[in-house]
């Protein structure tokens, strides 16, 4: 039998954090369960930028990457490892729903776990914020976290 | 802000009182030119020189006549290829993996706040009180044509340019002139691309900074009244300076966005007033089309409209000039032809759509006075133009224009004219800096003394009337364009053999659809 995949959204925060926990709780309940953690940068396609940022943007990206992994999966992963579950880490840039969607479905994952996060500005309360969006659209059941 | 900054800011301060000064005493100012002019005087006239018996310019014939060369050898691309530019843009073939990297979208926008600027609003304004509603087919004509150039020397600027370890990138004509004529044994591509260079840097130091803040303090001073340039020339080059120097991207990124929304938002007032005026759009388009062929009693008649348009839109989208080449270069694609397709819509944009929005306002909107009986424009041989009301050209005649529908647009157009000027210096910085580092090396105190002349030079362009230092300048940005069309013509075969490769594995499936 396949291994059940949980995606975790994480974002540094705690409700990011309470979400890997609860994912953790169920892989032990299930048994044979592999994590994916998964830190979004915001980026957008359609962003304007100025040319000397673009010349620069692929270094950018590189250090955005970097620091994702430093800060937020690394410490997640050598944590839960050590604990003894199957989990691997992934940074994408993009917008955080549709990412952790397309995820789930790439990896064929069972569910998406992520934290809540109130609504923050004006974007999040016009259109929604990540919670929202996901539980709106997504492929695959989503928990929210409280 | 570090040390360095400081130290600059404390130069730039320094050097104020003495430009104020210069103002004031206009003598001085008078001195400058007179020198200027004897020196250089013969350059300018040689540039803009017409041809015989005609006011026509032959760089504009220069440009338009590349145009239509490439347009021709590439079996009419900007038609052929104009869906599959939309579906680039749209991001259709992009590589998920990409995602962070430059998108085709944010290249094209980024070339494209350096072109739509006054050209847009100005420049046709002058084309159209001069040529007539004729000039405004010619411009459109000349615009779709130049989307040819633009598609040629971008799928060149990509392929050739330098990719650095640190993951910057570098490109432009200065390394397609000596990459590609290497590869075709063909000599002297070292010596263009620093005669190249060279253009570069006195055009941004010129069109791209002096003329722009120069008339970005006009607009201003149109609307709240006279005042000393130098005031509007500290605050922009402060402003500048704390861009490209102080590193204070958070100013760029806010530039980046309301430019192109000002941009949306000029478009749709004019689609507005035209919708207003649905009536009189077929009659608009009767004027256009007619006058097109005889000038409808301009000084000139046809060849008089025709003039008009070929030059504005030569002007106003850069096309062939090298510039954009050197804004596109930073995308991230393994397909140099894709951002070939991408920069085609450029001139599309430019010219074909904004340009044609301000002539077809300034048409409709009845400011270019005609004769009720005989439909002739009615010509101030004085001013060698078309009367307006107030006897107005240039900004002043669009603002006219637009005001006949929405009084407040003046206001807006202020706003709109000074930030379109203050995106198109940061745009030219950043080409003057890369033909700079071409020249004399990269490093960060070089790149800083590139940084600083050029915002001291937009200070002496607003505070200063140096209309022959501007000319000149001007002049050199149309240079530009000698050297980079004629190594166009011997690296279009190079491009040819890109799009045919691209094409074929477009056709059999290799190259495919990633968004459904």
């Amino acid at each position: 039998m396949e291994k059940t995949t949980f995606i975790v959204g994480l974002d540094g925060s705690e409700a990011g954090a309470r979400a890997l926990a609860f994912a953790k709780d169920r892989a032990k309940a299930d048994g044979d369960c592999a994590i994916i953690i998964c830190y979004v940068i915001e980026w957008s396609p359609f962003a304007f930028q100025t040319a000397e940022e673009n010349a620069k943007r692929h270094q950018r990206r590189e250090a955005e990457i970097a620091m994702a992994r430093e800060r937020v999966l690394d410490p997640s992963l050598t944590m839960t490892k050590a604990e003894g579950f199957d989990i691997e880490g992934v940074v994408r840039h993009g917008d955080a729903a549709e990412i952790l969607d397309s995820l789930a479905r790439e990896k064929a994952a069972k569910q998406i776990i992520i934290g809540r996060v109130g609504a923050r500005g004006l974007k999040a309360r016009i259109f929604g914020g990540v919670a929202g969006r996901l539980a709106a659209a997504s492929s695959v059941p989503v928990t929210i976290i409280p | 802000m570090s040390k360095v900054n400081y130290i600059v800011a404390a130069l730039i301060a320094f050097f104020l009182p003495a430009m104020a000064t210069a103002q004031e005493a206009v003598g001085l100012d008078q001195r400058i030119n007179t020198i200027f002019a004897d020196y250089t005087g013969w350059y300018v006239s040689f540039i803009f020189a017409p041809f015989p018996g005609t006011d026509f310019s032959w760089i504009a014939l220069w440009l338009v006549v590349g145009a239509l060369v490439f347009t021709i050898y590439f079996g009419a691309i900007q038609f052929s290829g104009f869906v599959h530019s939309i579906k680039l843009v749209k991001g259709d073939y992009s590589d998920p993996n990409d995602a962070g990297e430059v998108s085709h979208f944010q290249a094209l926008a980024t070339a494209l706040s350096g072109t739509v600027g006054l050209g847009n609003i100005a420049g046709v304004a002058v084309a159209v009180s001069i040529g007539g509603a004729g000039a405004t087919f010619w411009m459109i004509v000349a615009g779709l044509f130049g989307m040819a150039t633009k598609f040629t020397e971008c799928t060149l600027g990509v392929k050739y340019r330098n990719e650095y370890p640190d993951g910057s990138v570098s490109g432009g004509p200065m390394y397609y002139m000596v990459k590609g004529f290497k590869e075709r044994g063909l000599p002297l591509g070292g010596a263009m691309a620093v005669v190249f260079s060279i253009f570069t840097i006195l055009g941004a130091l010129g069109g791209g900074n002096m003329f722009q803040a120069n008339q970005a303090h006009a607009q201003i001073a149109n609307v709240v009244g006279d005042y000393p340039g130098w005031i509007t020339g500290v605050v922009l080059a402060l402003l500048t300076f704390a861009v490209i120097a102080g590193g204070l991207q958070s100013i760029a990124r806010v530039t980046s966005k309301i430019v192109p929304f000002m941009g949306i938002f000029y478009v749709l007032v004019s689609i507005m007033i035209l919708l207003i005026n649905y009536d009189q759009i077929m009659w608009a388009f009767g004027q256009i089309f007619v006058g097109a062929f005889t000038g409808l009693g301009i000084v000139g008649g046809f060849t008089g409209a025709l003039i008009q348009g070929f030059r504005r839109a030569a002007f106003s989208n850069e096309a062939g000039i090298g510039s954009a080449a050197i804004a596109h270069s930073a995308v991230r694609t393994k397909e140099p032809v894709s951002e070939g397709y991408v920069a085609l819509l450029e001139p599309f944009i430019d010219t074909v759509v904004i340009c044609t929005m301000t002539a077809l306002v300034i048409v409709i909107s009845g400011v270019l006075a005609q004769d009720p009986e005989t439909g002739l424009y009615i010509w101030n041989a004085e001013l060698g133009q078309i009367t307006t009301a107030g006897d107005v050209s240039g900004v002043a005649l669009t603002s006219a224009a637009y005001a006949t529908a929405f009084s407040w647009f003046p206001i807006l157009l202020m706003v709109a004219v000074v930030l379109f000027a203050f995106s198109t210096m940061i745009s030219w910085s950043y080409y003057g800096l890369k033909a700079w580092t071409y020249l004399f090396g990269e490093g960060a105190m070089k790149e800083l003394i590139f940084k600083i002349i050029f915002c001291v030079f937009i200070v002496i362009g607003s505070a200063a009337s140096l209309g022959p230092v501007i000319d000149f300048s001007d002049a050199m940005l149309f240079s530009m364009a000698i050297v980079n069309i004629i190594a166009l013509y011997f690296l279009m075969p190079i491009v040819k053999r890109e799009l045919h490769s691209y094409r074929t594995r477009l056709r059999s499936g290799a190259i495919i659809k990633t968004k459904i």
